[in-house]
């Protein structure tokens, strides 16, 4: 039954990659939708049979065959199911399907093969990041994780004639590989370490070791694994390639922003909580790589005139939010932050695409402005996203990023709690900055938007322009498809939080955090009493572990322990009125300078001009690398390694032997004379030798 | 009663006989009988070294040796008819045309 979740995108994927030459628009979509819509199916009816059981059982596991075994490595073909998983599927499958949906009108005007090749890629993204979460051992993780690299690679550069998506898709791919390697040599240093590869079989040896005092084994092994965090999470330095990943179709970009892809190193960290928690040094580092991300990527957001970039960014600086989360150990936070993520960050792609598709293409804030009462829809479901991912309070990005930020101040991490404020509030300026450029204000874009007809001049550059001939150049706003895309999840965006509301004030209303009591066992592996399918050998050390674990969970979670107590109550409420105070400033400050008094935006940023050059330069970082890295490694290139090492060492090897044979050949055919009295001649002369040998001796 | 000594040295005379032929004679159908006396002081030996030791395996490879220089004479033969026509000699030096 599990195996079904991550095999029916994958035989979506098989029916459009092979058959997709002739199936219709229709039929392409519908299958890539449908085989979506099932498997998000089956994650529900799963979902529903974990809830039936007491949290400590809820556990599902399916091994479909042993994949690898050499000798001390034993690693099967295994899927597990646990408030996680459920969570991840639920989101990847759930979100996936409406993005899904959406681009059925959005890639309308693409080519029947370009559809189904669009939606078979997508497909496959999905199949590949359900396997990720399901994965019961890091090799099979590792599989997702490379096919969701391919996949992005893919759906990137899916525009490959152009050539800024096939750089996007390949610098997608390269930096990503850097984080690859790490992560391998980590896979290697767990297995030499823990003999095994199993994510709950290293929780239990885990949960036995006290946590490293100095930079250890476990310390350089998460070091990597986070290394390979940052390559597909988007996080510092590895962050350079999700910007450019913007050149693919929009739904790409929320699919890979929201549902796929980034949420993958976030989730790898949740799922090796216990590992990760035996190495402070490491914690420590995500924490503060987080929460430099997300202040980085927030300020570069704050000047960024492309619709998509200021989104782009804003996922970097959120998901910056969701490893300072994993770094002070508040898995459950980040988790449930990564869960509401998705749905304003996939809302507010899918708007910004709607945009972008009603403007025919333009992807320029400065060219847009006032579409507020032409995408009356759209502009109130991305309304609803923008003030979630502000953190206005009662909407969903309030509740997790709040979480948040009470846990590192619980924590004691009062540096990085500042810091986490400030990027609130930066937050709230470029999101609240991109809707009134967007929506507010005066209309700035080149059609006229009268609703009349024949505005032939209008140039329909954007390749997914996808619409029946009914409407001419003017601006209309999203189809049905999309429109259903951008309603469920507006939804999602707004009461997605409530699973999760904070003690405090559910003190008030008489209900737990809902959230906080599914995923706990998740982090603390040891702690499941789970027999079913004993085949797997460690049901007997389940019990023996659960037993003592149940005394150091209280420890792990102090502070989530903590929380609940009655004496956080004050402090709770404050924060959340420094957040609320943050998010509201920072809207006041975004209406005050790009709505109300423009001149005061240019003032400013005329009186700052090298803040203001860096930032729209975003750090230089890109440029950074190319001198530091790029630059470096193509000059070693071409003059050691092509000039020096092909041009000399392996072709002159591979000539010298061309001219050695040449030589030598055209001495020994002199042998061959033609005559048949020289060749018995020689023949008898051998018979002579050989005897002459057996003689002799 | 000859010994197998006897046999023997019969057979290197024949078997030198008929190599020197081979080396010697500028004519295809001699060089093929003196092959012919080479492949049948070979025999000698077989049946004198079989009868000596007491086992038969010695005429069992005689009559494989007939059994192919009946073939090789067929299929020499009528090469040698091949090449004459070809080109009215029958001197093997004149066919070299087969080198580099």
């Amino acid at each position: 039954m599990l195996l079904l979740i991550p095999l029916l995108p994958f035989l979506g994927y098989l029916v459009n990659v092979f058959l997709g030459r002739r199936l219709s628009k229709s039929v392409s979509g519908g299958v890539a939708c449908l085989a979506m819509l099932g498997s998000f199916g089956i994650g529900v009816v799963q979902f529903w049979a974990l809830l039936g059981r007491a949290p400590h059982a809820r556990m599902i596991e399916q091994t479909v065959y042993a994949w690898i075994t050499a000798g001390d490595l034993q690693i099967p073909f295994t899927l597990r199911f646990d408030p996680l998983g459920a969570l991840m599927v639920l989101v990847v499958t759930g979100i996936g399907f409406l993005i899904h949906v959406y681009s059925l009108a959005y890639m309308h005007e693409e080519t029947d093969w370009e559809y189904a090749r669009y939606f078979s890629y997508l497909n496959l993204f999905a199949a590949f990041m359900l396997l990720l979460v399901l994965a019961a051992n890091f090799p099979l993780m590792f599989v997702g994780w490379e096919g969701v690299g391919l996949c992005s690679y893919l759906l990137i550069g899916f525009w490959y004639k152009k050539q800024s998506a096939a750089d996007a898709g390949k610098k997608a791919f390269v930096v990503n590989r850097i984080g690859d390697f790490a992560f391998i040599i980590g896979m290697a240093l767990a297995f030499r370490e823990f003999g095994t590869l199993d994510f709950r079989e290293i929780a239990f040896q885990a949960t036995g070791l006290a946590p490293e005092a100095a930079f250890g084994l476990i310390s350089l092994m998460t070091l990597l694994f986070f290394i390979g965090a940052t390559g597909k999470s988007a996080q510092i330095p590895l962050y350079t390639w999700l910007p450019d990943a913007m050149e693919g179709p929009t739904p790409v970009s929320a699919l890979i922003h929201a549902a796929t892809m980034v949420t993958a190193g976030v989730y790898m960290i949740g799922r090796n909580a216990e590992l990760f928690s035996l190495a402070p040094i490491t914690m420590q580092t995500v924490a503060v790589v987080g929460i430099a991300t997300a202040l980085l990527a927030g300020t570069i957001g704050l000047l960024q005139n492309d619709i998509k970039r200021v989104l782009a960014y804003s996922t970097v600086s959120q998901l910056g939010y969701m490893f300072l989360a994993m770094g002070v150990g508040a898995f459950t936070a980040g988790i449930f932050h990564l869960y509401t993520h998705a749905f304003f960050k996939a809302l507010m792609f899918l708007g910004s695409g709607a945009v972008i598709h009603a403007l025919h293409g333009e992807q320029d804030m400065r060219k847009m402005g006032g579409l507020k009462p032409h995408l009356p829809l759209t502009y109130w479901t991305f309304l609803a996203g923008t003030v979630a991912i502000a953190g206005v309070p009662g909407f969903s990005g309030f509740f997790s990023k709040d979480e948040i930020l009470f846990r590192t101040f619980l924590g004691g991490h009062r540096v990085l709690y500042a810091v986490g404020i400030a990027t609130a509030l930066l937050t709230a300026i470029y999101m609240f900055r991109l809707v009134h450029m967007t929506f507010h204000g005066e209309a700035r874009f080149a059609t006229v938007p009268d609703g009349g007809h024949g505005h032939g001049a209008v140039p329909h550059g954007h390749d997914a322009h996808g619409h029946g001939g009914s409407h001419g150049g003017h601006v209309h706003d999203a189809p049905p498809a999309m429109a259903f895309a951008l309603v469920v999840l507006a939804i999602g965006a707004v009461v997605a939080g409530y699973v999760g509301l904070p003690p405090a004030i559910g003190h008030l209303v008489g209900v737990d955090n809902k959230i906080e009591a599914f995923l706990g066992p998740s982090f603390h592996p040891a702690t499941y009493q789970w027999t079913e399918g004993g085949a797997h050998g460690a049901s007997t050390v389940t019990v023996e572990h659960s037993a003592e674990a149940q005394v150091p969970e209280g420890g792990h979670d102090a502070a989530a322990g903590a929380a609940h107590g009655e004496d956080h109550t004050a402090l709770e409420w404050s924060l959340m009125g420094v957040s609320t105070a943050a998010a509201l400033g920072g809207i006041l400050i975004a209406t005050f300078f790009f709505l109300w008094r423009r001149d005061r935006a240019d003032a400013l940023a005329a009186a700052l001009p090298g803040v203001h050059r860096l930032l729209q330069n975003k750090y230089y970082v890109d440029e950074l690398y190319d001198a530091a890295l790029i630059q470096p490694i193509k000059r070693v290139s071409e003059t050691a390694l092509w000039k020096g090492v092909d041009a000399t060492v392996i072709d002159g090897t591979v000539n010298g032997v061309g001219t050695l044979v040449r030589g030598s050949a055209s001495l020994l055919r002199l042998l061959q004379t033609g005559s048949v009295r020289a060749y018995a001649a020689s023949v008898f002369a051998g018979v002579l030798l050989v005897l002459a040998y057996y003689l002799a001796r | 009663m000859p010994s197998l000594n006897h046999f023997l040295v019969l057979s290197a005379v024949l078997f030198a006989i008929g190599t020197a032929g081979v080396f010697l004679r500028r004519n295809l159908i001699t060089i093929l009988l003196s092959i012919e006396i080479m492949l049948n002081a070979v025999n000698l030996t077989f049946i004198a070294a079989g009868r000596h030791l007491g086992s038969v395996e010695g005429q069992i490879v005689v009559f494989f040796v007939m059994t192919v220089a009946a073939a090789e004479a067929a299929v020499g033969l009528a090469i040698v008819i091949a090449l004459f026509r070809q080109r009215e000699t029958l001197n093997p030096d004149a066919f070299t045309s087969l080198k580099w």
